[in-house]
Protein backbone atom coordinates (compact mmCIF):
# COMPACT_ATOMS: atom_id res chain seq x y z
CA UNK A 1 0.00 0.00 0.00
CA UNK A 2 1.42 3.40 -0.97
CA UNK A 3 1.48 5.72 2.00
CA UNK A 4 2.41 9.36 1.66
CA UNK A 5 4.52 10.75 4.53
CA UNK A 6 1.75 13.12 5.60
CA UNK A 7 -0.53 10.28 6.70
CA UNK A 8 1.93 9.01 9.35
CA UNK A 9 3.48 11.24 11.98
CA UNK A 10 5.51 10.17 14.99
CA UNK A 11 6.04 12.37 18.04
CA UNK A 12 9.10 11.11 19.85
CA UNK A 13 12.29 11.84 21.67
CA UNK A 14 15.75 10.93 20.33
CA UNK A 15 16.89 9.12 23.50
CA UNK A 16 13.58 7.41 24.22
CA UNK A 17 13.76 3.64 23.74
CA UNK A 18 9.97 3.62 23.51
CA UNK A 19 10.23 5.95 20.51
CA UNK A 20 12.91 3.73 18.97
CA UNK A 21 10.54 0.77 19.16
CA UNK A 22 8.03 2.55 16.95
CA UNK A 23 10.69 3.88 14.57
CA UNK A 24 12.09 0.36 14.17
CA UNK A 25 8.68 -1.17 13.50
CA UNK A 26 7.89 1.47 10.88
CA UNK A 27 11.29 0.87 9.26
CA UNK A 28 10.81 -2.91 9.22
CA UNK A 29 7.45 -2.38 7.51
CA UNK A 30 9.00 0.01 4.98
CA UNK A 31 6.70 2.83 6.02
CA UNK A 32 7.48 6.49 5.45
CA UNK A 33 6.60 8.89 8.24
CA UNK A 34 7.14 12.41 9.44
CA UNK A 35 9.09 12.64 12.69
CA UNK A 36 8.53 15.37 15.29
CA UNK A 37 11.23 15.62 17.96
CA UNK A 38 9.70 16.62 21.29
CA UNK A 39 11.48 18.64 23.94
CA UNK A 40 10.29 16.74 26.99
CA UNK A 41 10.99 19.72 29.24
CA UNK A 42 8.68 21.82 27.06
CA UNK A 43 6.07 19.56 25.50
CA UNK A 44 4.26 20.73 22.41
CA UNK A 45 0.53 21.54 22.51
CA UNK A 46 0.08 18.79 19.88
CA UNK A 47 1.61 16.14 22.12
CA UNK A 48 -0.47 17.26 25.10
CA UNK A 49 -3.57 17.16 22.92
CA UNK A 50 -2.93 13.78 21.30
CA UNK A 51 -1.86 12.10 24.52
CA UNK A 52 -3.94 13.97 27.05
CA UNK A 53 -4.00 11.03 29.47
CA UNK A 54 -0.26 10.45 29.90
CA UNK A 55 1.28 13.42 28.01
CA UNK A 56 4.18 11.25 26.90
CA UNK A 57 6.05 10.09 23.82
CA UNK A 58 5.78 8.20 21.57
CA UNK A 59 2.53 9.14 19.88
CA UNK A 60 1.76 7.85 16.40
CA UNK A 61 -0.64 9.90 14.35
CA UNK A 62 -2.25 8.00 11.47
CA UNK A 63 -4.75 9.84 9.31
CA UNK A 64 -4.98 12.42 12.11
CA UNK A 65 -5.89 9.83 14.75
CA UNK A 66 -3.50 9.29 17.65
CA UNK A 67 -2.34 5.95 18.98
CA UNK A 68 -0.33 5.92 22.22
CA UNK A 69 1.64 3.46 24.37
CA UNK A 70 4.49 1.88 22.44
CA UNK A 71 3.40 -1.78 22.54
CA UNK A 72 -0.14 -0.80 21.55
CA UNK A 73 1.32 1.24 18.68
CA UNK A 74 3.37 -1.78 17.56
CA UNK A 75 0.29 -4.01 17.46
CA UNK A 76 -1.62 -1.29 15.61
CA UNK A 77 1.13 -0.99 12.99
CA UNK A 78 1.21 -4.77 12.59
CA UNK A 79 -2.56 -5.04 12.14
CA UNK A 80 -2.81 -2.11 9.73
CA UNK A 81 0.16 -3.00 7.49
CA UNK A 82 0.22 -6.77 7.29
CA UNK A 83 3.43 -7.32 5.24
CA UNK A 84 6.52 -8.30 7.26
CA UNK A 85 4.51 -9.34 10.33
CA UNK A 86 6.04 -8.72 13.77
CA UNK A 87 3.45 -10.64 15.80
CA UNK A 88 3.27 -14.45 15.60
CA UNK A 89 0.20 -16.01 13.99
CA UNK A 90 -0.50 -18.72 16.55
CA UNK A 91 -2.60 -17.47 19.52
CA UNK A 92 -0.40 -19.21 22.09
CA UNK A 93 2.78 -17.74 20.58
CA UNK A 94 1.07 -14.35 20.60
CA UNK A 95 0.21 -14.76 24.28
CA UNK A 96 3.83 -15.61 25.08
CA UNK A 97 5.08 -12.57 23.13
CA UNK A 98 2.61 -10.28 24.91
CA UNK A 99 3.51 -11.74 28.33
CA UNK A 100 7.22 -11.03 27.86
CA UNK A 101 6.52 -7.55 26.43
CA UNK A 102 4.68 -6.83 29.70
CA UNK A 103 7.61 -8.28 31.63
CA UNK A 104 10.03 -6.00 29.79
CA UNK A 105 7.96 -2.93 30.69
CA UNK A 106 6.75 -3.90 34.17
CA UNK A 107 9.85 -5.59 35.54
CA UNK A 108 13.08 -5.30 33.56
CA UNK A 109 12.70 -1.64 32.55
CA UNK A 110 11.93 -0.36 36.07
CA UNK A 111 14.69 -2.58 37.51
CA UNK A 112 17.23 -1.05 35.12
CA UNK A 113 15.88 2.40 35.94
CA UNK A 114 16.35 1.70 39.64
CA UNK A 115 20.03 0.86 39.00
CA UNK A 116 20.45 4.19 37.25
CA UNK A 117 18.67 6.15 39.95
CA UNK A 118 20.57 4.76 42.94
CA UNK A 119 24.02 4.26 44.39
CA UNK A 120 25.81 2.25 47.08
CA UNK A 121 23.87 -0.55 48.74
CA UNK A 122 20.61 0.44 47.06
CA UNK A 123 22.27 0.13 43.68
CA UNK A 124 23.69 -3.29 44.56
CA UNK A 125 20.18 -4.46 45.38
CA UNK A 126 18.86 -2.95 42.14
CA UNK A 127 21.57 -4.73 40.13
CA UNK A 128 20.54 -8.02 41.75
CA UNK A 129 16.98 -7.38 40.64
CA UNK A 130 18.09 -6.83 37.03
CA UNK A 131 20.06 -10.08 37.18
CA UNK A 132 17.02 -11.94 38.51
CA UNK A 133 14.99 -10.65 35.57
CA UNK A 134 17.68 -11.48 33.02
CA UNK A 135 17.95 -14.96 34.50
CA UNK A 136 14.28 -15.55 33.74
CA UNK A 137 14.73 -14.48 30.12
CA UNK A 138 17.92 -16.54 29.80
CA UNK A 139 16.02 -19.60 31.04
CA UNK A 140 13.34 -19.13 28.37
CA UNK A 141 16.05 -18.86 25.72
CA UNK A 142 17.88 -21.91 26.98
CA UNK A 143 15.06 -24.35 27.68
CA UNK A 144 11.72 -22.57 27.47
CA UNK A 145 9.51 -20.86 24.95
CA UNK A 146 12.40 -19.43 22.89
CA UNK A 147 14.71 -22.45 22.90
CA UNK A 148 16.91 -22.72 19.84
CA UNK A 149 15.83 -19.40 18.37
CA UNK A 150 18.13 -16.75 17.04
CA UNK A 151 15.59 -14.06 17.79
CA UNK A 152 12.53 -14.12 20.03
CA UNK A 153 10.50 -13.86 16.84
CA UNK A 154 12.29 -16.86 15.28
CA UNK A 155 14.57 -16.31 12.27
CA UNK A 156 13.50 -12.71 12.00
CA UNK A 157 12.98 -9.91 14.51
CA UNK A 158 9.51 -9.85 16.03
CA UNK A 159 7.63 -7.69 18.49
CA UNK A 160 9.46 -8.99 21.55
CA UNK A 161 12.87 -8.40 19.94
CA UNK A 162 11.79 -4.82 19.23
CA UNK A 163 10.48 -4.29 22.78
CA UNK A 164 13.42 -5.90 24.60
CA UNK A 165 16.04 -4.79 22.13
CA UNK A 166 15.11 -1.12 22.15
CA UNK A 167 16.06 -0.51 25.72
CA UNK A 168 18.64 -3.22 26.28
CA UNK A 169 21.35 -0.98 24.86
CA UNK A 170 20.89 1.09 28.02
CA UNK A 171 22.24 -1.88 29.97
CA UNK A 172 25.59 -1.50 28.16
CA UNK A 173 25.46 2.27 28.73
CA UNK A 174 24.82 1.75 32.46
CA UNK A 175 27.68 -0.78 32.53
CA UNK A 176 30.01 2.01 31.43
CA UNK A 177 28.58 5.02 33.24
CA UNK A 178 28.24 3.38 36.61
CA UNK A 179 30.73 0.53 36.32
CA UNK A 180 28.11 -2.07 37.14
CA UNK A 181 28.01 -5.40 35.34
CA UNK A 182 24.49 -5.78 34.07
CA UNK A 183 24.71 -7.96 30.99
CA UNK A 184 27.42 -10.45 31.83
CA UNK A 185 28.21 -12.60 28.76
CA UNK A 186 29.18 -15.45 31.07
CA UNK A 187 26.10 -15.30 33.26
CA UNK A 188 23.69 -14.62 30.38
CA UNK A 189 25.34 -16.05 27.25
CA UNK A 190 22.17 -16.49 25.21
CA UNK A 191 20.75 -13.06 26.07
CA UNK A 192 24.13 -11.53 25.29
CA UNK A 193 24.31 -13.33 21.93
CA UNK A 194 20.74 -12.33 21.06
CA UNK A 195 21.43 -8.66 21.89
CA UNK A 196 24.57 -8.69 19.77
CA UNK A 197 22.64 -10.19 16.82
CA UNK A 198 19.79 -7.73 17.31
CA UNK A 199 22.13 -4.72 17.32
CA UNK A 200 23.79 -6.01 14.12
CA UNK A 201 20.55 -5.83 12.16
CA UNK A 202 20.65 -3.16 9.46
CA UNK A 203 17.41 -1.48 10.52
CA UNK A 204 18.41 -1.46 14.18
CA UNK A 205 21.73 0.21 13.40
CA UNK A 206 19.84 2.93 11.56
CA UNK A 207 17.58 3.63 14.53
CA UNK A 208 19.63 3.38 17.71
CA UNK A 209 21.72 6.49 18.44
CA UNK A 210 25.51 6.13 18.54
CA UNK A 211 26.73 4.68 21.84
CA UNK A 212 28.92 7.76 22.49
CA UNK A 213 25.90 10.05 22.34
CA UNK A 214 23.97 7.79 24.71
CA UNK A 215 26.94 7.59 27.08
CA UNK A 216 27.35 11.36 27.16
CA UNK A 217 23.63 11.79 27.74
CA UNK A 218 23.46 9.22 30.53
CA UNK A 219 26.57 10.65 32.22
CA UNK A 220 24.97 14.09 32.21
CA UNK A 221 21.78 12.91 33.88
CA UNK A 222 23.63 10.72 36.38
CA UNK A 223 25.85 13.69 37.30
CA UNK A 224 22.83 15.87 37.86
CA UNK A 225 21.12 13.27 40.03
CA UNK A 226 24.20 12.70 42.17
CA UNK A 227 24.80 16.42 42.63
CA UNK A 228 21.18 16.84 43.74
CA UNK A 229 21.85 14.23 46.41
CA UNK A 230 25.04 15.99 47.60
CA UNK A 231 23.58 19.47 47.94
CA UNK A 232 20.45 18.56 49.93
CA UNK A 233 19.86 17.51 53.54
CA UNK A 234 19.60 13.85 54.43
CA UNK A 235 15.79 13.93 54.60
CA UNK A 236 15.37 15.64 51.29
CA UNK A 237 18.08 13.47 49.79
CA UNK A 238 15.91 10.45 50.34
CA UNK A 239 12.95 12.29 48.83
CA UNK A 240 14.99 13.61 45.91
CA UNK A 241 16.58 10.25 45.20
CA UNK A 242 13.24 8.57 45.62
CA UNK A 243 11.67 11.14 43.32
CA UNK A 244 14.44 10.66 40.80
CA UNK A 245 14.10 6.91 41.01
CA UNK A 246 10.33 7.15 40.81
CA UNK A 247 10.63 9.40 37.80
CA UNK A 248 13.10 6.98 36.33
CA UNK A 249 10.88 4.01 36.90
CA UNK A 250 7.62 5.73 36.07
CA UNK A 251 4.84 4.37 33.92
CA UNK A 252 5.72 2.52 30.78
CA UNK A 253 5.85 4.65 27.66
CA UNK A 254 8.04 7.03 29.62
CA UNK A 255 11.70 7.10 28.75
CA UNK A 256 13.21 6.33 32.08
CA UNK A 257 16.47 8.12 31.51
CA UNK A 258 15.00 11.34 30.26
CA UNK A 259 12.36 11.69 32.94
CA UNK A 260 14.68 11.11 35.90
CA UNK A 261 15.85 14.22 37.66
CA UNK A 262 13.51 16.54 35.79
CA UNK A 263 10.01 17.60 36.67
CA UNK A 264 7.77 16.69 33.80
CA UNK B 1 2.65 -30.98 33.84
CA UNK B 2 0.49 -33.11 36.16
CA UNK B 3 -2.79 -31.96 34.72
CA UNK B 4 -5.18 -32.91 31.93
CA UNK B 5 -3.47 -32.37 28.61
CA UNK B 6 -6.82 -31.42 27.13
CA UNK B 7 -9.39 -28.89 28.17
CA UNK B 8 -9.31 -25.57 29.93
CA UNK B 9 -8.26 -24.97 33.53
CA UNK B 10 -8.32 -21.63 35.31
CA UNK B 11 -6.15 -21.13 38.39
CA UNK B 12 -7.78 -18.29 40.27
CA UNK B 13 -8.66 -16.67 43.59
CA UNK B 14 -12.30 -15.97 44.37
CA UNK B 15 -12.20 -12.20 44.88
CA UNK B 16 -9.51 -11.37 42.32
CA UNK B 17 -10.76 -8.88 39.74
CA UNK B 18 -8.01 -10.13 37.42
CA UNK B 19 -9.29 -13.68 37.68
CA UNK B 20 -12.84 -12.47 37.19
CA UNK B 21 -11.88 -10.93 33.85
CA UNK B 22 -10.97 -14.44 32.65
CA UNK B 23 -14.14 -15.98 34.08
CA UNK B 24 -16.27 -13.37 32.32
CA UNK B 25 -14.45 -13.85 29.00
CA UNK B 26 -14.80 -17.65 29.16
CA UNK B 27 -18.50 -17.31 30.02
CA UNK B 28 -19.11 -14.83 27.19
CA UNK B 29 -17.62 -17.42 24.82
CA UNK B 30 -19.52 -20.33 26.35
CA UNK B 31 -16.30 -22.22 27.10
CA UNK B 32 -16.43 -25.04 29.64
CA UNK B 33 -13.55 -25.03 32.05
CA UNK B 34 -12.32 -26.35 35.36
CA UNK B 35 -12.02 -23.69 38.04
CA UNK B 36 -9.27 -24.23 40.60
CA UNK B 37 -9.27 -22.03 43.68
CA UNK B 38 -5.76 -21.15 44.87
CA UNK B 39 -4.77 -20.31 48.42
CA UNK B 40 -2.52 -17.31 47.83
CA UNK B 41 -0.77 -17.89 51.17
CA UNK B 42 -0.01 -21.50 50.24
CA UNK B 43 0.35 -21.63 46.47
CA UNK B 44 -0.02 -24.99 44.76
CA UNK B 45 2.88 -26.68 42.94
CA UNK B 46 0.73 -26.43 39.80
CA UNK B 47 0.54 -22.65 40.06
CA UNK B 48 4.24 -22.30 40.77
CA UNK B 49 5.03 -24.45 37.75
CA UNK B 50 2.48 -22.75 35.48
CA UNK B 51 3.60 -19.22 36.39
CA UNK B 52 7.23 -19.49 37.50
CA UNK B 53 7.93 -15.84 36.62
CA UNK B 54 5.28 -14.12 38.77
CA UNK B 55 3.76 -17.01 40.77
CA UNK B 56 0.41 -15.24 40.50
CA UNK B 57 -3.14 -15.98 39.49
CA UNK B 58 -4.91 -15.97 37.16
CA UNK B 59 -3.33 -18.62 34.96
CA UNK B 60 -5.24 -20.22 32.12
CA UNK B 61 -4.04 -23.67 31.18
CA UNK B 62 -5.28 -24.69 27.72
CA UNK B 63 -4.28 -28.12 26.40
CA UNK B 64 -1.43 -28.16 28.87
CA UNK B 65 -0.15 -24.70 27.87
CA UNK B 66 -0.16 -22.01 30.56
CA UNK B 67 -1.09 -18.43 29.74
CA UNK B 68 -0.47 -15.72 32.36
CA UNK B 69 -1.48 -12.07 32.88
CA UNK B 70 -5.23 -11.45 32.81
CA UNK B 71 -5.40 -9.18 29.74
CA UNK B 72 -3.07 -11.51 27.83
CA UNK B 73 -5.41 -14.37 28.81
CA UNK B 74 -8.52 -12.44 27.70
CA UNK B 75 -6.96 -11.68 24.32
CA UNK B 76 -5.95 -15.33 23.97
CA UNK B 77 -9.51 -16.43 24.76
CA UNK B 78 -10.80 -13.92 22.21
CA UNK B 79 -8.46 -15.25 19.52
CA UNK B 80 -9.00 -18.97 20.14
CA UNK B 81 -12.80 -18.80 20.46
CA UNK B 82 -13.93 -16.38 17.81
CA UNK B 83 -17.66 -16.25 18.64
CA UNK B 84 -18.89 -13.07 20.40
CA UNK B 85 -15.68 -11.14 19.74
CA UNK B 86 -14.54 -8.95 22.62
CA UNK B 87 -12.09 -6.84 20.62
CA UNK B 88 -13.43 -4.87 17.63
CA UNK B 89 -12.19 -5.78 14.15
CA UNK B 90 -10.92 -2.32 13.17
CA UNK B 91 -7.22 -1.81 14.12
CA UNK B 92 -7.78 1.74 15.43
CA UNK B 93 -10.74 0.67 17.58
CA UNK B 94 -8.64 -2.23 18.84
CA UNK B 95 -5.83 0.14 19.77
CA UNK B 96 -8.28 2.32 21.71
CA UNK B 97 -9.71 -0.71 23.52
CA UNK B 98 -6.23 -1.94 24.43
CA UNK B 99 -5.32 1.54 25.65
CA UNK B 100 -8.24 1.81 28.06
CA UNK B 101 -7.89 -1.75 29.34
CA UNK B 102 -4.21 -1.01 29.95
CA UNK B 103 -5.19 2.23 31.70
CA UNK B 104 -7.43 0.26 34.09
CA UNK B 105 -4.51 -2.11 34.69
CA UNK B 106 -2.05 0.67 35.43
CA UNK B 107 -4.25 2.78 37.65
CA UNK B 108 -7.19 1.20 39.47
CA UNK B 109 -5.71 -1.58 41.60
CA UNK B 110 -2.68 0.43 42.70
CA UNK B 111 -4.78 3.44 43.63
CA UNK B 112 -7.39 1.26 45.33
CA UNK B 113 -4.68 -0.36 47.43
CA UNK B 114 -3.44 3.06 48.56
CA UNK B 115 -7.01 3.95 49.52
CA UNK B 116 -7.39 1.11 52.02
CA UNK B 117 -3.76 0.87 53.14
CA UNK B 118 -2.89 4.47 53.85
CA UNK B 119 -4.14 7.17 56.17
CA UNK B 120 -4.12 10.95 56.45
CA UNK B 121 -2.71 12.99 53.57
CA UNK B 122 -1.61 9.96 51.58
CA UNK B 123 -5.12 8.53 51.71
CA UNK B 124 -6.57 11.89 50.72
CA UNK B 125 -4.23 11.89 47.72
CA UNK B 126 -5.40 8.37 46.82
CA UNK B 127 -9.02 9.53 47.04
CA UNK B 128 -8.36 12.43 44.67
CA UNK B 129 -6.48 10.12 42.30
CA UNK B 130 -9.26 7.52 42.30
CA UNK B 131 -11.93 10.11 41.52
CA UNK B 132 -9.77 11.44 38.68
CA UNK B 133 -9.22 7.94 37.29
CA UNK B 134 -12.93 7.10 37.46
CA UNK B 135 -13.88 10.39 35.81
CA UNK B 136 -11.47 9.72 32.95
CA UNK B 137 -13.04 6.32 32.44
CA UNK B 138 -16.53 7.82 32.64
CA UNK B 139 -15.46 10.32 29.98
CA UNK B 140 -14.44 7.46 27.72
CA UNK B 141 -17.73 5.64 28.33
CA UNK B 142 -19.79 8.74 27.60
CA UNK B 143 -23.38 7.88 26.78
CA UNK B 144 -22.56 4.49 25.30
CA UNK B 145 -24.26 1.37 26.58
CA UNK B 146 -20.88 -0.29 27.08
CA UNK B 147 -17.27 0.78 26.59
CA UNK B 148 -17.46 -1.43 23.50
CA UNK B 149 -20.44 0.57 22.17
CA UNK B 150 -23.57 -1.49 21.66
CA UNK B 151 -21.66 -4.69 22.36
CA UNK B 152 -20.01 -5.76 25.61
CA UNK B 153 -16.30 -5.75 24.87
CA UNK B 154 -12.68 -5.86 25.98
CA UNK B 155 -12.67 -2.73 28.13
CA UNK B 156 -15.94 -3.76 29.81
CA UNK B 157 -14.36 -7.13 30.69
CA UNK B 158 -11.21 -5.39 31.94
CA UNK B 159 -12.99 -2.86 34.14
CA UNK B 160 -16.27 -4.37 35.38
CA UNK B 161 -14.71 -6.62 38.08
CA UNK B 162 -13.53 -3.45 39.81
CA UNK B 163 -17.13 -2.26 40.09
CA UNK B 164 -17.51 -4.79 42.93
CA UNK B 165 -14.78 -2.80 44.72
CA UNK B 166 -16.53 0.59 44.36
CA UNK B 167 -18.26 0.15 47.73
CA UNK B 168 -14.92 -0.55 49.41
CA UNK B 169 -13.22 2.40 47.70
CA UNK B 170 -16.07 4.72 48.72
CA UNK B 171 -16.04 3.54 52.31
CA UNK B 172 -12.26 3.75 52.74
CA UNK B 173 -11.98 7.00 50.81
CA UNK B 174 -15.14 8.67 52.07
CA UNK B 175 -16.66 9.62 48.75
CA UNK B 176 -19.54 8.44 46.57
CA UNK B 177 -18.90 6.83 43.17
CA UNK B 178 -22.56 7.45 42.26
CA UNK B 179 -22.19 11.15 43.02
CA UNK B 180 -18.87 11.55 41.21
CA UNK B 181 -19.51 9.19 38.28
CA UNK B 182 -23.20 8.31 37.91
CA UNK B 183 -22.73 6.98 34.35
CA UNK B 184 -20.20 4.42 35.59
CA UNK B 185 -22.62 3.18 38.23
CA UNK B 186 -25.37 2.86 35.60
CA UNK B 187 -22.94 1.03 33.28
CA UNK B 188 -21.98 -1.39 36.07
CA UNK B 189 -25.66 -2.16 36.67
CA UNK B 190 -26.16 -2.88 32.96
CA UNK B 191 -23.15 -5.20 32.98
CA UNK B 192 -24.54 -7.07 35.98
CA UNK B 193 -27.60 -7.93 33.85
CA UNK B 194 -25.28 -10.20 31.89
CA UNK B 195 -24.99 -13.65 33.41
CA UNK B 196 -21.27 -13.82 32.62
CA UNK B 197 -20.75 -10.83 34.92
CA UNK B 198 -23.30 -11.52 37.68
CA UNK B 199 -22.01 -15.08 38.10
CA UNK B 200 -18.37 -13.97 38.24
CA UNK B 201 -18.50 -10.97 40.57
CA UNK B 202 -19.01 -11.09 44.31
CA UNK B 203 -21.24 -8.95 46.47
CA UNK B 204 -19.51 -5.63 47.21
CA UNK B 205 -20.01 -6.17 50.95
CA UNK B 206 -18.14 -9.47 50.71
CA UNK B 207 -15.35 -7.68 48.87
CA UNK B 208 -15.25 -5.05 51.60
CA UNK B 209 -15.09 -7.80 54.22
CA UNK B 210 -12.06 -9.19 52.37
CA UNK B 211 -10.46 -5.73 52.38
CA UNK B 212 -11.07 -5.73 56.14
CA UNK B 213 -9.05 -8.96 56.43
CA UNK B 214 -6.24 -7.43 54.35
CA UNK B 215 -6.21 -4.36 56.58
CA UNK B 216 -5.86 -6.56 59.68
CA UNK B 217 -3.04 -8.47 58.00
CA UNK B 218 -1.17 -5.27 57.24
CA UNK B 219 -1.93 -3.72 60.62
CA UNK B 220 -4.07 -0.94 59.16
CA UNK B 221 -6.87 0.32 61.36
Amino acid sequence: MEQSPSCLKLFGSWASSYTHRVQLALKLKGLEFEYMEEDLTNKSPSLLLYNHVYKKVPVLLHLDRPIVESVIILEYIDETWTDHPIMPIDPYERAIARFWCHFADDKLGPAAGAVFGSSGEDQKAAVCQVHENLKLIETELREGAFKGRRFFGGDKIGILDIVLGCGSYWLAVFNEVMEVKLVDSEAFPLFHAWLRDFEEQKEVKEIIPAIDTLLEYARGIRQMMLSLKDTTSSTTTTTTTAAATTAATNNSNNNLVIESGTSV
Amino acid sequence: MATAAKGVVLLDFWVSPFGQRCRIALAEKGVEYEYKEENLWDKSPLLLKANPVHKKIPVLIHEGNPICESLVIVQYIDEVWSNNPLLPSDPYERAQARFWADFVDKKIYECGTRLWKLKGEAQEEARKDMIEILKLLEGELGDKKYFGGETFGFVDVAFVPFSAWFYSYETCGNFSVEKECPKLVAWAKRCMERESVSKSLHDPHKVHEFVGHLKKMYGVE
